[in-house]
């Protein structure tokens, strides 16, 4: 027997948390492959670190007869195997349309024009998808998502296809598809080795092989069959439970829902023609129902198929687009807070606050719901008793494993005793055995207190256990009936079955009407660096780009805007100064004094004051900012030349403006007292042995906009790029796609280019408007040369997009790289890149920052050719730096950028 | 009534316990309360300081020795003697911001009591050495001159005596701590309610609580209560041991005053961070819209540079938002021990400017939730 991947000792933990524990396996090649448990026991971290895209923490682990702890070996393989993660359309790019989702897969892989086309054409043949091909990703249902999936993962032939809960949450005609469509794929290529988990155990069923896992442990290998004969059991669902060790599986016993009475009680919750439109798409089209007090009422459907939005209208979440429903007689969407003390809601995912411990998040609902004071400890002590959660009550809920956290979802929705609950799939990745404990403490509150239950799943066994279902597809409800009833309409044995046979009916479309075309082999070349893949990248982000057009316009306008507030707004003239004078002579000649002062442009003068105090008082409410003060006697002195002191007081709370505000006076009052020596002598008198003649040079006018503008777009260029590209990269970490860069041969270098490429060229555009703006809209002449300019900028803007990417390196979510990025560009670039105070007037840290920050360089350029008409000698030691920037960012980047998770 | 308080104050209490559980937020809000405050402080320096300076000498006497020696730290820092051809490439790549020529000639001109000429050259796209610097070049000139010459300095009909208010020494590190304080507490207030908001509606949360019998203006008051509050404790913080204790700025005013101010600002900001939060969709939108805004509040409210001299409409426009009040209030209480009676009015702005965001963003925050 060929063996596919060989697995010695692996182990494998997430902080505290052990997720798989010292694993000895190997896994037959040619053959289907199934990894079966609930979730949380080790599927997806063995699946992942089997293709490479976690790093091993211990063992070994050889794959194609390769050791993948070595990176040269693994990117040697990387092209033989193909991964697609848990979730749906989680390495797909929602905005591209589904051929251009095919097609950058096909470049990550190497494949040039000819050999992609007719690729594509064909796996699009096969999967039924050829109508859609101009559909974006976003827009497709959930099981058309899995075989877009599946297309981009068969486009370079693997010899190893590794599938993590492909068909969760698709509905179960499109899981027939897939199975069959995976099982044609199998028939053409045998030698293919399929690796699968699932939480779906009757799906195992027509594997070869199945792998049991539990708890980070594997407990049992072997066929179906085997397993089945091991147990003694008739489903592998039992089968699981029955090989479980016994503190598990005590106290379980197969779950017998009593039948429910209709003593013809009041409705809970009627609906009738319920819709919702979001835009043109039809999310729930006219759905009607009436629900029983004391009811169990089920939705079933896949995901996508109308059942939350549902929910959401009727606890008044929504509004709806058209209808009406009533809870308890009384309109929902009424805002009534009545009915929200009435209802407990859980929604699909798990929503209660993680950082929040158990007993945390029941103290604060329960307060919410003022339960009165006396009563919140006892009934938090019932609910931890009723809904086993004692040995839980100080852990956070974020280290709960998933069946806890639902067992507490639920106790908070009814910490508060409402009479009807609204559960929107609660079960959804749970184990068979809490799901069955779960149903258990539904049942208790549906027959014992009355309650009336609401719920939606995708689990055909669940259905069966609700008094009455609804089937729902794209927003319609398909057929309504007790179970039974339904499959008995359609003449079947499952439920599952009949679901199917109405999905056909709906749909027109058959399981298998596809027929697989076989390919050729595609040649698994390897290559250390390919343009091709790089472009893939950078085409692909490119795309993503411009169908974001809010984000687009908005880093463009956004430069403008603040292009014009900015410039027009960093002022260094210092003017308008208010001014006031405490005239204590009152002659002729101190109010000329006064005069000579208060005539310049820079000050405006205030009312006039008339005593120290008031002087002291002004100044501290802020009225004026400097005051002259001429004493008594002023012109007496002066007549008989005698030296007099004139004070002048200055607010000096802003050292800047005093120092200049300083410099205005003296100026003024030489130029007073050369006026009165002209007076009273005839001449002036030299003050001075030498003449100092002053050339301001660059900008003779000294306006500030001149020499802003320059330095504005620099800044300009590092908080929009830099911004931009973070969040490109780690919103791929968050979104699930990053796993693209990690599970094809793609290379960190070409990523790290590949994605560069469209925020550069999107920043270069933003830098031609913003240049055209100052020197056409702001008369800010450009002396030196354009081609110097913008070969400085790309350097510059290379630079800018470099320090964004490093930073989401390091960064795991959007906003700890948002705040990151804002915290490390704009305090250095406002304070200490020379926009202000040239870099060489910096003291301690400060000067050190603003050396090593390429800004200060680009801001040297830009002003050294916008004003100084400086060459290329004259910029390029300033050029070199942002080259050295350049080169250190990139290795830095090369260096933290990780391409596994851990 | 008591109902709502009571929920508003258990949101803030769940926000509060979530964000001390955020270790990389915490870090930060200590780091820039901290550090970046006490950066910010020391770096900025007097506006001539250390500004290059070098001189082209024609004549070489002694007196132009003289001259050229008589430039040193802390304001200038000599960078030589250099040619005239040197002059404009170093000038053109920013080497130097004054270079002064001294013609030949200039010593003989000087001691047969003619007037002899200089030049001196000045980087004018430097705006904030440009002015100052060629003023203290030129009495430094004078004087030196003079000294050589042995004239007692010609005694003066009217002297002036310039005398600074508030910061004696224009010790930049005092205005630029304050400074510092201010625009961080804008930048986190507005970046932790916007996320704190965004990370709800993310997680799922926001939903879940919409079905309590509680309303949108007791889960927003919760936020901004809580996020103002570990925001005035750190600010309590950077003023008492950083600003105070290590920079040693005496601060004039009533610290209770300005923390009253810094409670209506922060409940403007905070309202502005969740607005932010509320129109953008996804966490890069949000991030431009930030960027956006932040930067003209921290280079245009006055912080920065002399608000009374940016264009008049600009001005206006300004005022329209609450930190440009806020950093006049705490300039005139920090700097001038302004009190209460002086500072009301900005005050009454904050809080007029921040009712006006709170409310309008109520109205958006409500009907966002209410589209779902």
């Amino acid at each position: 027997m060929n063996i596919v991947a060989r697995l010695k000792g692996v182990s494998h933990h997430y902080g505290d948390v052990v997720a798989i524990d010292n694993i000895t396996l190997e896994i037959p090649a040619g053959s289907m492959v199934g990894f079966i448990g609930p979730d949380g026991v080790g599927k997806s971290t063995t699946m992942a670190l089997i293709s490479g895209v976690r790093k091993i923490q211990s063992g070994t682990i050889e794959v194609l007869d390769i050791d993948i702890e070595n990176k040269k070996n693994r990117n040697s393989i990387c092209s033989r195997i193909a991964y697609m993660p848990q979730g749906l359309g989680k390495n797909l790019y929602m905005s591209l349309s589904v051929y251009e989702n095919i097609e950058f897969f096909a470049r990550l892989f190497q494949q040039d024009k000819k050999e992609r086309e007719s690729r594509i054409e064909l796996l699009l043949q096969s999967t039924g998808l050829l109508n859609f091909k101009d559909r974006p990703a976003g827009k497709l249902s959930g099981g058309m998502k899995q075989k877009l999936g599946l297309c981009c993962a068969l486009i370079h032939d693997p010899d190893l296809l590794i599938l993590d809960e492909p068909t969760t949450g698709v509905d179960p005609l499109s899981r027939k598809q897939f199975w069959t469509l995976i099982d044609h794929i199998r028939q053409n290529r045998s030698n293919m080795s399929v690796l699968v988990a699932t939480a779906y155990m009757e799906e195992a069923e027509e594997f070869d092989h199945i792998i049991a896992m539990d708890d980070g442990e594997i407990l049992f290998r072997g066929t179906p069959f085997e397993l089945k004969e091991k147990t003694d059991t008739d489903n592998l669902d039992e089968a699981f439970i029955a090989l479980l060790p016994e503190e598990k599986s005590r106290g379980h016993e197969k779950l017998v829902v009593p039948k429910y009475e209709d003593k013809n009680e009041d409705y809970a919750i009627v609906a009738e023609g319920l819709t919702k439109k979001f835009g043109d798409f039809i999310a729930v089209d006219s759905v009607s129902f009436k629900i029983r007090k004391g009811e169990i009422f089920g939705f079933l459907g896949s995901n996508g198929c109308g059942k939350t939005t549902t929910m959401k209208m009727l606890t008044g979440l929504l509004p709806q687009s058209e209808g009406e429903a009533w809870l308890f007689g009384k309109l929902a969407n009424s805002g009534d807070i009545e009915i929200r003390n009435n209802v407990g809601y859980m929604t699909q995912a798990f929503s209660l606050y993680t950082e929040l411990s158990v007993y945390q998040n029941l103290l604060l609902h329960a307060q919410l719901f003022h339960i009165p004071k006396e009563k919140i400890q006892k009934r938090i002590k019932e609910m931890l008793e009723r809904f086993y959660l004692n040995d839980y009550r100080d852990v956070n809920a974020s280290n709960l494993p998933l069946g806890i956290r639902q067992r507490l979802s639920l106790a908070v929705a009814v910490i508060h005793k409402p009479q009807m609950l609204i559960l929107d799939e609660p079960t959804s990745g749970v184990d068979p055995i809490s799901r069955d404990s779960f149903w258990k403490l539904l049942v208790d509150l549906a027959r014992g207190d009355g309650v009336t239950i609401f719920i939606s799943t995708h689990f055909m066994n669940e259905g069966e256990r609700c008094d009455r279902i609804s089937l729902m597809h794209q927003g319609k409800v398909l057929d309504s009936d007790t179970p039974k009833v339904l499959i008995e309409k359609k003449g079947k044995d499952t439920l599952e079955e009949a679901f199917i046979d109405y999905l056909e009916d709906a749909t027109q479309e058959k399981i298998a009407d596809t027929d697989i075309k076989l390919m050729e082999d595609s040649l698994h070349k390897h290559k250390e660096f390919s343009l091709r893949r790089l472009f893939g990248y950078s085409y692909r982000e490119s795309l993503e780009l411009v169908r974001d057009p809010i984000r687009l316009t908005f880093a463009l306008v956004g430069m403008v805007f603040l292009l014009f507030i900015m410039s027009y707004g960093i002022t260094l003239d210092v003017e308008d100064l208010k001014f006031s004078a405490l005239d204590q002579d009152k002659t002729p000649q101190s109010r000329d004094y006064i005069q000579n002062i208060s005539g310049s442009r820079y000050f405006v003068q205030e009312s006039d004051l008339s005593s120290q105090e008031e002087l002291d008082r002004r100044m501290k409410s802020g009225e004026i900012i400097v005051a002259v003060v001429i004493p008594p006697g002023f012109a007496k002195s002066l007549l008989r030349s005698e030296s007099v002191d004139v004070a002048v007081w200055v607010n000096g709370a802003m050292p800047f403006r005093a120092e200049t505000i300083k410099g205005y006076l003296t100026g003024m009052h030489y130029d007073y007292i050369k006026h009165l020596a002209k007076q009273t002598l005839g001449y002036v008198p030299t003050l001075s042995a030498a003449n100092i003649e002053m050339r301001y040079r660059y900008n003779p006018d000294f306006k500030s906009l001149n020499a802003m503008v320059p330095a504005v777009i620099p800044m300009l260029l590092i908080f929009v790029p830099a911004i931009l590209m973070a969040l490109s990269v780690v919103r791929e970490k968050e979104m699930g796609s990053i796993i693209n860069f990690y599970a094809t041969p793609v290379t960190k270098l070409e990523f790290l280019i590949g994605k560069q490429i469209p925020y550069v060229v999107v920043s270069m555009i933003g830098f031609f408007g913003l240049v055209a703006l100052s020197v056409w809209l702001f008369d800010v002449p450009l002396k030196g040369s354009l081609a110097l300019l913008s070969l400085a900028a790309l350097l510059f803007v290379i630079t800018t997009t470099g320090l964004g990417f490093l930073i989401s390196s390091f960064a795991q979510t959007q906003i700890a790289a948002l705040a990151a990025t804002a915290i490390l560009t704009l305090i250095p670039t406002i304070n200490y890149s020379g926009l202000k105070d040239p870099v060489s007037s910096l003291e301690g840290v400060g000067a050190i920052i603003g050396t090593i920050f390429p800004v200060t360089y680009f801001i040297n350029i830009s002003r050294a050719i916008f004003s100084k008409n400086v060459d290329f000698s004259g910029v390029y030691p300033d050029m070199l730096a942002l080259l050295i920037a350049i080169i250190v960012i990139t290795l830095s980047s090369m260096m933290l950028l990780k391409q596994q998770e851990k | 009534m008591r109902k709502h308080l009571l929920n508003i104050f258990r949101f803030g209490i769940k926000e509060l316990r979530i964000l001390l559980g955020d270790k990389v937020m915490m870090i930060l809000i200590a780091w820039v309360f901290s550090f970046g405050i006490y950066i910010d402080a020391t770096s900025a320096s007097v506006e001539v300081h250390n500004a290059p300076i070098a001189f082209v000498d024609q004549d070489r006497t002694t007196i132009s020795r003289q001259l050229s020696s008589s430039f040193y730290p802390p304001r200038f820092k000599m960078s030589g003697l250099i040619s005239s051809d040197e002059m404009d490439a170093g000038m053109d790549a920013g080497r130097y911001t004054f270079v002064v020529v001294i013609p030949s000639g200039f010593e003989k001109d000087i001691v047969s009591s003619k007037v002899a000429d200089l030049q001196l050259n000045i980087d004018a796209t430097r705006l904030t050495q440009a002015g100052i610097g060629a003023g203290y070049i030129q009495q430094i000139i004078t004087k030196e001159l003079a000294d050589f010459l042995q004239t007692t300095e010609m005694k003066l009909p009217i002297n002036i005596v310039t005398r600074m208010k508030y910061n004696p020494t224009l010790d930049s590190t005092w205005f630029g701590g304050i400074m510092a304080i201010i625009n961080y507490i804008t930048m986190i207030s507005i970046m932790l309610s916007g996320a704190a908001l965004i990370r709800e509606r993310e997680h799922g949360t926001l939903e879940h609580l919409l079905v309590l019998p509680v309303n949108a203006t007791e889960i927003m008051l919760g936020k901004i209560w809580s996020m103002s509050f570990i925001v005035l404790v750190a600010v309590i913080f950077a003023l008492l041991f950083v600003v105070k204790g290590i920079l040693s700025v005496p601060l004039a005013g009533s610290l209770f005053l300005f923390l009253a101010g810094t409670s209506l600002i922060l409940f403007a900001t905070a309202s502005m961070g969740i607005f932010m939060g509320t129109i953008a969709r996804t966490m890069p939108q949000f991030g431009l819209i930030l960027i956006l805004t932040i930067l003209p509040i921290m280079i245009l409210s006055g912080a920065f540079t002399p608000f009374e001299s940016m264009p008049q409409a600009l001005q206006y426009l300004m005022y329209l938002l609450p930190n440009t009040h806020f950093v006049s209030f705490a300039q005139a209480v920090l700097y001038r021990d302004a009190g209460f009676a002086v500072v009301w009015i900005d005050m009454l702005w904050i809080f007029v400017i921040g009712m006006i965001f709170f409310l309008v963003t109520l109205a958006i925050f409500r009907r966002s939730l209410e589209k779902g």
